[in-house]
């Protein structure tokens, strides 16, 4: 019981992650029309830049807010510079762009730290684990991920749902001609809105550092499922990406752990180890790909 | 992201001068993962490879070399479009590189059909060790069942028990299973296939836990090693349940990475800094003051692989185009090999001896690897009898 309960909150961790890239993502899609494959480069310079100030200074206090900075400062760079002139052109254009930063993005990564993974320690009031119930701890970093990322979420729907600047934000989303009709400067709401998801992106970054090793390409390999999460939730929807995160994130953590030994149940052990992890690598976007037929507009869009 | 990187050695060749005719430099192709997260691996085979050019003033063998590098960024279909081009525009006629199984099985066959000679300095999927072996195919490494063959046998020599393993669900992945469990002689307690992008293995930590094993072998190579061995102690096992690792799960870098937390984890291994035999002891200090970076078994693997390439070109003159010549130069394997004793078996994939590793405390107060006994002597690999060349 408490392995289902603890591969739960693995669950939940993923989705946060997930969470954060995902909203800048849908944000940006569903505002402004872009599809930014970069995303995830913003993501590999929170953590490069988290790992470094790390690395520097020791401490984890300052590294923190220098990736948040980091990341969202080269966001804003990259709305201004590339982005901007992508608004009017089609997907195609889009897709060709963003990828070209990627690639120059992993590349000026590799030329300027080179190609071996740094490495982050956890921080030491974190490290160590955490007895939630008598008998079961956690780790203390990854409990701790979850409660940024939830509090995030809580930020989010706040600032979207009873703020002005949210009321344009959700606005431009819907009705973005008529927003740009009324006056306001739906040019500087793009940079910002670049900027915020930006910094999402490498607050996920710089608290994956001391999960994962910090590399070059760390950004797509992470990218894909947050894509997924994005159809799932529905494009442009801040809620949606949050449930559509979780969801993601649970269902692929529990087929991992329990697919295999519920196939090991009608098949021999091998086999079904085999099976499973395949099954469980494709669960997600078998998911996906019932969510398009069923809903093509995503779990969390209602009406039109 | 594809990169040339070409090393005249001609021009030293003419700088010297002394030679009464001029010979034209023969082309290695070098396909090699350079980018993305395995991408040190490639980097490593590579300045090893370059290390024996470097010191032989651009030659090897005493024949000018030309070395194109080509990065495959681990995708096995640009690494048979590199291969094509190579083949077909610039007529290499000898191939090397390959760091991931799943890019040598895409790539290695059609150099091979074209009648070019491929020596691999690390991948060595099984399945081009046996039935499908072929004559100007030669590993320079290890077979890929070998490095697991020997973490299973070290567990069985440790006395272990019970096993929980896990790997990466592509091809090497499943030969390191596969090889673990041919030598292992206790109970596997659980199995997990992990994937090849996954980075993240939390639920995979919380398996293990429930399952409580007497030890734990897992293959994970490059940063995904790194990443599963960070986890493995932020979740509190390291040092609880002992691991036993081969050679790819734990070289130096990741070391380097994972600082004392890495104490007392077992490793079987082919190689190591500390081998006592001329031809390591000049190359390490080489390395080290070369590239002023941690030496894997990779830096290694490249190393010999040039020097196995060096010693048939010596022996052919630098005649890569008499394919048969050239075979059977390498076939000799006519070198002193870092690792000490080194020969082809019948399907052209080394007889070598395992050894059993342990990280301890170095000198300096660092961990290092040292070298605790031979676990398996001439040892070959279990697909060579179907091998018919």
């Amino acid at each position: 019981m408490t392995l289902v309960f603890e591969q739960l909150l693995n669950g939940v961790q993923l989705g946060v992650m997930l969470f954060l890239l995902a909203a800048g993502l849908t944000l940006v899609f569903g505002i402004m029309g872009v599809i930014n494959l970069a995303h995830g480069s913003l993501y590999m310079i929170g953590a490069y830049a988290g790992a470094l100030v790390a690395a520097k200074t020791g401490s984890f206090l300052i590294a923190f807010p220098t990736a948040l900075l980091a990341a969202a400062a080269a966001g804003m760079l990259m709305e201004t510079m590339v982005i901007r002139r992508l608004y009017a052109r089609d997907h195609l254009d889009q897709v060709l762009a963003t990828f070209a930063l990627i690639l120059i993005f992993n590349e000026l990564i590799t030329i300027t730290f080179g190609r071996q993974p740094l490495f982050v320690s956890v921080p030491p009031l974190l490290n160590g684990s955490i007895e939630l119930v008598p008998g079961f701890r956690y780790p203390a970093y990854r409990l701790a991920i979850i409660v940024v990322g939830l509090l995030v979420g809580v930020g989010l729907y706040g600032l979207i749902q009873h703020t002005r600047v949210g009321m344009l934000v959700r606005a431009g989303a819907t009705h973005r001609d008529m927003v740009r009709a009324l006056g306001i400067d739906v040019r500087l709401l793009c940079t910002l809105v670049f900027g915020l998801g930006a910094l999402l992106a490498g607050l996920a970054g710089v608290m994956a550092g001391p999960i994962l090793a910090v590399q070059v390409g760390m950004g797509e390999q992470i990218l894909i499922m947050t894509f997924v999460v994005v159809v799932i939730g529905g494009v442009g929807s801040i809620r949606g990406a949050f449930l559509g995160a979780l969801i993601v994130g649970i269902v692929d953590t529990l087929l991992r752990a329990f697919m295999p030994s519920l196939l090991r149940q009608v098949m021999v052990g091998s086999e079904a180890d085999a099976l499973g992890a395949g099954l469980a690598s494709m669960g997600v976007y078998l998911l996906m790909a019932i969510v398009l037929l069923v809903r093509p507009r995503g779990l969390f869009i209602h009406g039109q | 992201m594809r990169r040339r990187d070409i090393l005249l050695g001609s021009a030293a060749a003419l700088a010297t001068g002394t030679r009464a005719f001029a010979q034209t430099p023969v082309t290695i192709g070098m396909v090699t993962t350079l980018s993305g997260p395995g991408g040190y691996l490639g980097q490593d085979i590579r300045d090893g490879f370059k290390l024996v050019m470097d010191m032989e003033g651009g030659k090897l063998g005493g024949v000018p070399v030309q070395l194109v590098v080509e990065d495959d960024a681990l995708k096995p279909g640009q690494g048979k479009q590199i291969a094509d081009r190579l083949l077909k525009n610039d007529k290499v006629k000898l191939f090397t590189g390959i760091v991931f199984s799943n890019v040598a099985g895409a790539v290695v066959p059609d150099v091979v059909d074209a009648g070019a000679i491929y020596v691999s300095p690390n991948a060595g999927p099984s399945n081009l060790a046996g039935k499908e072996c072929h004559k100007n195919y030669f590993v320079a490494s290890w077979q890929n069942d070998n490095i697991h063959e020997a973490a299973g046998q070290a567990a069985t020599n440790l006395g272990y028990k019970r096993a929980f393993i896990l790997a990466p669900n592509y091809q090497a992945g499943k030969d390191s299973l596969a090889g673990f469990r041919r030598f292992f002689k206790g109970d596997i307690a659980g199995e997990i296939f992990t994937r090849l992008d996954q980075t993240d293995f939390a639920a995979e930590m919380a398996q293990i836990r429930a399952a409580n094993p007497d030890v734990v072998f897992q293959f994970h190579p490059g940063g995904l090693g790194i990443a599963f061995l960070r986890q493995y102690q932020q979740a509190g096992l390291l040092g609880k349940i002992p691991m036993v690792v081969s050679e790819a799960s734990i070289d130096n870098v990741i070391l380097a990475a994972l600082g004392d937390a890495a104490l007392g984890i077992y490793v079987g291994s082919h190689w190591n800094t500390d081998f006592d035999n001329a031809a390591n002891k000049a190359f390490v200090p080489a390395w080290q003051k070369a590239y002023g970076r941690p030496i894997t078994t990779y830096s290694q693997q490249g190393y010999d692989t040039a020097l196995l390439i060096a010693s048939a070109l010596k022996a052919t003159g630098g005649k890569v185009n008499d394919t048969a010549a050239m075979r059977a130069a390498l076939a000799k394997a006519d070198f002193q090999s870092t690792r000490g004793a080194f020969k082809f078996g019948l399907n052209q994939h080394p007889i070598q001896d395992w050894y059993m590793l342990k990280v301890e405390k170095g000198d300096d107060g660092k961990p290092v690897l040292r070298t605790v006994q031979k676990i398996l002597t001439n040892h070959t690999d279990a697909y060579a009898a179907q091998c018919k060349l």
